[in-house]
């Protein structure tokens, strides 16, 4: 691969267009990406896990981490009077201060659209899962229903599940077409179209080099963002899961000039977890991608044990969890 | 905003150092006959303390003192020896960190490694061998395999407290009386490692330490009362070494220098394996006699790793070695930077290009910056000679034989390194490469459990793992 | 009237070929009693030069024969030993004296030997290596591998047992060896060089020069391309045992020293003759999906 970008992203993209033209060759394509060696993964991981920051770089991580939550709920129980508090949530993490900043995004069903959307209006995106979350186990036809429906009820993003089913039997160009096809359905008819976020249940994936072609695959397809968990299998995202996603994105930039964003989802609890990941960004991708345009947590928990760090650094004293929202 | 790392210093408040320290014989601390030196930090240039240079006498006495100690020593059980061993073991860990920040100030290596890779694997070379005590019969080398008698052991600045386990744990474990000289610039944690076999109330006269240069090892090895030499340092030395006890009963261990290929073929893991290539050449600035000095890359992916390599070595962070972000510390002495500062010299006279990160270097103490050499052809010297530090000589091959060829056309043999995801490709270069150690698909790593030594040059007998103990153990005489 | 002798001149083995001394000089062999035997090829340090890059070129085909196959060439040379008992009988009682039947026990011992060591090919990296459990998900595994060119003045009072017991170790374990035969007792050693050009060992595995030990032994000591020695032929001689051990220390060969005097050949050898001329190598690879 070419190892510095073209200028022009259109151009960088078509030279990869005979990839994607048969299933034979994005097939010899995507087994030609360079293998993981798992054991040198993980200790990458690992030694990325053992840098530490400075004070003021540490409040700035933390207020970054906020504004990159995707602060979710994604069960059978949840209600509007859930998801509103959820919501609520999302625009004032901390209601005892004013000056902690929002978070990305709040992401639910696709019927709960609406109810986050009344709440936070523009001010906060609205993520909603679709197309037969979590499995995946649906028709084309329902899939696309499901990603149209939230799209029309005013969702900004979408988090797809790829056909895992499809993609560990080799059907790669199968997989490639529903992204495309589901990216289609993500356009409203202004023209503009919600960004997509392609999500490859890594624990099902298994391996590294699974995790690399199903994150070459889902980019040439055309998606905003790869995610690596729905959170409903274990394990959801790692460190070393999300350096090979980093690497990625980081080598297609390289290769085509266009930039994609990174989700770890499910898993991580806690600030001192998501400070590795910031710096593990930092040092794989690059400090392009520490923006919440192009990095973001997926997590419930994590929020509050951000905010107590962050209560932490200006108060000078530890903090309990009695001290933050419980919704 | 970017991202700032730490200072986040390790304190130093956990060591104590002494103004000055004499010799370690008989389980005693003694002032010596000879004059004194200073050891310093690398670092910074301060003196840390003053160290008793040991003269002929001190070191007569220190072998006598172990020839005393031989007696009971060799004829404890095995089991008590191993509980000893244990002890030592077990101390190292409780005293780990004091013994890492010591390191640390000492050498100039990062406290991260350290910390994270030298300790823990000087206790776990004493458990190791700890274990080995009670059970020398099942070795392999006779019934009743029998210790050799007094060792004389000499060993390097690169890795101090590493290189004392290596050679201490097997000794004793083997019922063997040892006296150790510590390298010149690097004494402190081995004078705190005869504080420890104090505090495990070891025998006297079983270990003792004498300090000093150059001199002092000469004595050491050239003792008439010394049965077994262990030697790790410059192949200069170790030939030296081989003719001094020519002609003896002295059995030797020499592990020496080395130029190891680091080989990356195109299907390799390319992410693990640049991590491979800067691990293999700046884990401890470089300063390692396994480094891999020589990278050899297959051509048609040369270009994708050497601009993967720039990118990855402009993220590597210089500087204070205490700081626990710090990836590569200071260079151990000004004699090896001057080295250092003369090969990379010679390697742009002679035609090679140059190219290092911008990294701010501190203004005292001694440093290098992590560097690679492109261009080089096995004629150059950085080719060739073992530089010791953070350079790194980048040459191509084209074809499977051809890496091979390349990689043996050295006189050392300590080390390779080989990155294929083709397995027979693998067992292939491991059979092929004249070293004693191939790692394939990863690189600089150590485990007491596995032999390490060299073919060639690179020296002779094995450290580590059941081999390690033919080195200090004869079969029973009849 | 008596039928006169062909007299033999014997020539050196060098390459898997018989070629004379480089330098033109033979030296005059007699028996115990210093009745002349024959002429011998009075090897030179430009033999010992050529037998050298004969062994290196032999070494990387012999040392990438498998075990098994190393271990029936050397099983296929007893066997021609085994053809020529009262050839070797004679020569061992020409160069040693003593009685028929003390020259018949020591080719016997000698061929046993081979044999002995023939089965020892593939069986030595399994008693040697071995698997190490490292703390970390790592495959690591060590094996003796073959030190490369050995040099070997051989004994020079056992002349066949002594001989075969100082080669055969070098070679069944892959690596190849210059030798430097008994000066005053050649015969046997020529007579093996005569079998080894009938078997099927490769030209190169095993050179045989005839002359003195102490001419040859400082160049090859000092061989640079010469990585072992074994000093079994300078038994006793302390000063020049020393000053080869000196010259050895140039490129670190590995020495196995001479001894104070020359040993029981016919005792127990165990595996150190082999285990002295091996280097241990360790393989490690991560464990991982």
């Amino acid at each position: 691969m070419p190892t510095t970008a073209p200028s022009d992203p259109v151009q960088g993209l078509a030279a990869y267009s005979e990839v994607t033209a048969s299933e034979a060759s994005l097939r010899r394509f995507l087994h030609g990406l360079p293998g993981v060696d798992q054991v040198g993964a993980e200790a990458r991981a690992t030694g990325l896990g053992t840098r530490s920051i400075k004070t003021t770089s540490k409040a700035w991580a933390l207020d970054l981490a906020i504004r990159m939550v995707d602060l979710t709920t994604l069960e059978g129980q949840d209600t509007p009077g859930k998801v509103r508090a959820l919501a609520s949530k999302a625009l004032r993490p901390d209601p005892a201060d004013p000056g902690c900043p929002s978070v990305a995004a709040v992401c639910v069903y696709g019927d709960m659209v609406g109810e986050v959307k009344a709440v936070v209006g523009d001010r906060v995106n609205v993520a909603a899962v679709a197309t037969a979350f979590p499995s995946g186990r649906a028709s084309m036809a329902i899939k696309l229903a499901d990603t149209r429906d939230a799209v029309a009820a005013g969702a900004d993003e979408i988090d797809m599940v790829i056909d895992r089913g499809a993609f560990l039997a080799g059907h790669y160009l199968q997989v490639f077409e529903e992204i495309v096809a589901v990216r289609d359905a993500c356009a409203r008819p202004d023209g503009s179209h919600a960004h997509l976020k392609v999500i490859f249940e890594t624990g099902e994936l298994q391996t590294y080099d699974n995790v690399r072609r199903a994150s070459w695959l889902a980019m040439l397809a055309g998606s905003d963002f790869i995610k690596t968990s729905t959170g409903k299998v274990q394990p959801a995202a790692t460190l070393p899961v999300t350096l090979v996603m980093l690497e990625a994105v980081r080598d297609f930039r390289e290769a085509t000039g266009v930039q994609i964003g990174v989700k770890p989802a499910g898993g991580i609890r806690t600030a001192k977890d998501a400070i590795k990941y910031l710096v593990m960004v930092n040092e794989i991708a690059g400090d392009d991608w520490l923006d919440p345009d192009w990095f973001r947590f997926g997590a419930s928990t994590l929020l509050n044990d951000l905010l107590m760090q962050r209560t932490k650094m200006t108060t000078g004293r530890y903090s309990g969890p009695d001290y933050f929202t419980l919704d | 905003m970017a991202f700032e790392y730490a200072p986040a210093p390790e304190s130093r408040s956990i060591v104590d150092i002494k103004a000055s320290y004499g010799l370690f014989i008989d389980g005693d601390f003694v002032d010596g006959h000879g004059s004194s030196f200073k050891t310093i930090n690398p670092a910074t240039e301060e003196t840390l303390a003053e160290i008793a240079e040991a003269s002929d006498a001190d070191v007569d006495l220190a072998v006598k003192a172990a020839r005393r100690a031989f007696r009971g020593w060799s004829r404890m059980s095995g089991k008590e020896r191993a509980k000893y061993l244990f002890r030592i073991a077990r101390i190292i860990q409780e005293r780990g960190r004091e013994l890492a920040v010591l390191e640390s100030i000492d050498n100039g290596k990062p406290i991260k490694e350290s910390r994270d890779v030298d300790v823990p694997i000087v206790a776990a070379h004493f458990f190791y061998y700890a274990g080995w005590a009670d059970k020398l019969e099942h070795a392999g080398l006779g019934a009743n395999p029998q210790p050799l008698g007094v060792a004389g052991q000499v060993i390097p600045w690169n890795f101090p407290l590493l290189m004392l386990a290596w050679k201490i744990a097997p000794a004793l474990a083997c019922g063997n009386t040892v006296v150790l000289k510590p390298a010149e610039t690097t004494p402190l944690t081995a004078l705190l490692f005869a504080e420890i076999c104090q505090q495990a109330d070891l025998p006297p006269g079983v270990v003792n330490i004498v300090t000093g240069a150059g001199s002092t090892g000469q004595a050491l090895v050239g003792h008439s009362d010394v049965d077994k030499v262990a030697f790790t340092g410059s192949t200069g030395v170790g030939k030296a070494i081989a003719r001094a006890i020519a002609g003896t009963d002295k059995k030797a261990t020499l592990e020496l220098g080395g130029k190891a290929a680091n080989i990356v073929f195109d299907d390799a893991p390319i992410d693990q394996a640049i991590e491979g290539i800067v691990g293999g050449i700046f884990f401890n600035q470089g300063h390692v006699c396994c480094a891999g000095s020589r990278l050899l890359v297959q051509e048609s992916v040369a270009d994708e790793v050497l601009s993967r390599l720039k990118r990855r070595m402009g993220t590597l962070r210089v500087g204070d070695p205490l700081d626990k972000n710090t990836d590569i510390g200071a260079i151990n002495s000004r004699e090896q930077l001057d080295r250092i500062r003369e090969l990379a010299g010679i390697g742009e006279e002679e035609g090679a290009e140059r190219w290092a990160p911008e990294c701010d270097l501190p203004s005292s103490g001694f440093w290098f910056p992590p560097t690679i050499f492109t261009g080089v052809t096995q004629a150059h010297r950085i080719a060739r000679e073992e530089v010791f530090g953070p350079v790194l000589s980048v040459l191509t091959f084209r074809t499977p034989a051809e890496a091979v060829e390349k990689a043996n056309n050295t006189p050392y043999g300590l080390s390779a390194g080989v990155w294929t995801e083709k397995g027979s490709l693998i067992l292939h270069m491991a059979n092929e490469l004249r070293a004693g150690v191939v790692w394939a698909n990863t690189f600089n790593k150590f485990d007491p459990a596995s032999p390490f030594g060299g073919y060639k040059e690179s020296g002779y007998g094995r450290e580590g793992g059941r081999q390690g103990l033919a080195a200090y153990l004869k079969a029973e005489e009849a | 009237m008596a039928r006169i002798d062909v007299r033999k001149t014997y020539k050196l083995y060098i390459g898997g070929a018989f070629p004379r001394s480089e330098s033109g000089h033979s030296y005059e062999v007699t028996d115990s009693l210093g009745k002349f035997v024959a002429n011998a090829a009075l090897a030179s340090r430009k033999d010992v030069r050529d037998a050298v890059v004969a062994a290196r070129k032999a070494f990387g085909g012999w040392s990438a024969r498998t075990a098994y196959n190393r271990g029936q060439v050397l099983y296929r040379i007893a066997e021609v030993m085994e053809d020529r008992r009262p050839q070797f009988e004679e020569a061992v009682k020409q160069s040693e004296g003593g009685t028929a039947a003390a020259a018949r026990a020591q080719v016997d011992a000698a061929v046993d030997r081979l044999v002995w060591y023939a089965g020892w090919a593939d069986k030595l990296a399994q008693v040697v290596g071995n698997a190490n459990p490292v703390a970390g998900p790592f495959f690591n595994h060590s094996a003796p591998e073959p030190t490369g060119l050995v040099g070997v003045l051989a004994p020079q009072s056992s002349s066949l047992l002594g001989l075969v017991s100082v080669v055969a170790p070098v070679v069944v374990t892959g690596n190849t060896a210059v030798v430097v035969s008994s000066y005053d007792r050649p015969l046997p050693a020529v007579t093996f060089a005569e079998v080894l050009a009938t078997s099927d060992v490769p030209g190169g595995v095993i050179n045989i020069l005839t002359g003195d030990a102490a001419a040859l032994g400082p160049w090859l000591a000092a061989h640079m391309d010469v990585n072992a020695i074994d000093l079994a032929g300078v038994a006793g001689s302390t000063e020049l045992a020393t000053s080869l051990e000196v010259a050895a220390a140039d490129n670190l060969k590995r020495v196995r020293r001479a001894p104070a005097a020359e040993p029981d050949w016919s005792a127990d050898p165990g595996i150190g003759a082999m285990t002295a001329f091996v280097e241990t190598k360790t393989v490690w690879h991560p464990i991982g999906i």
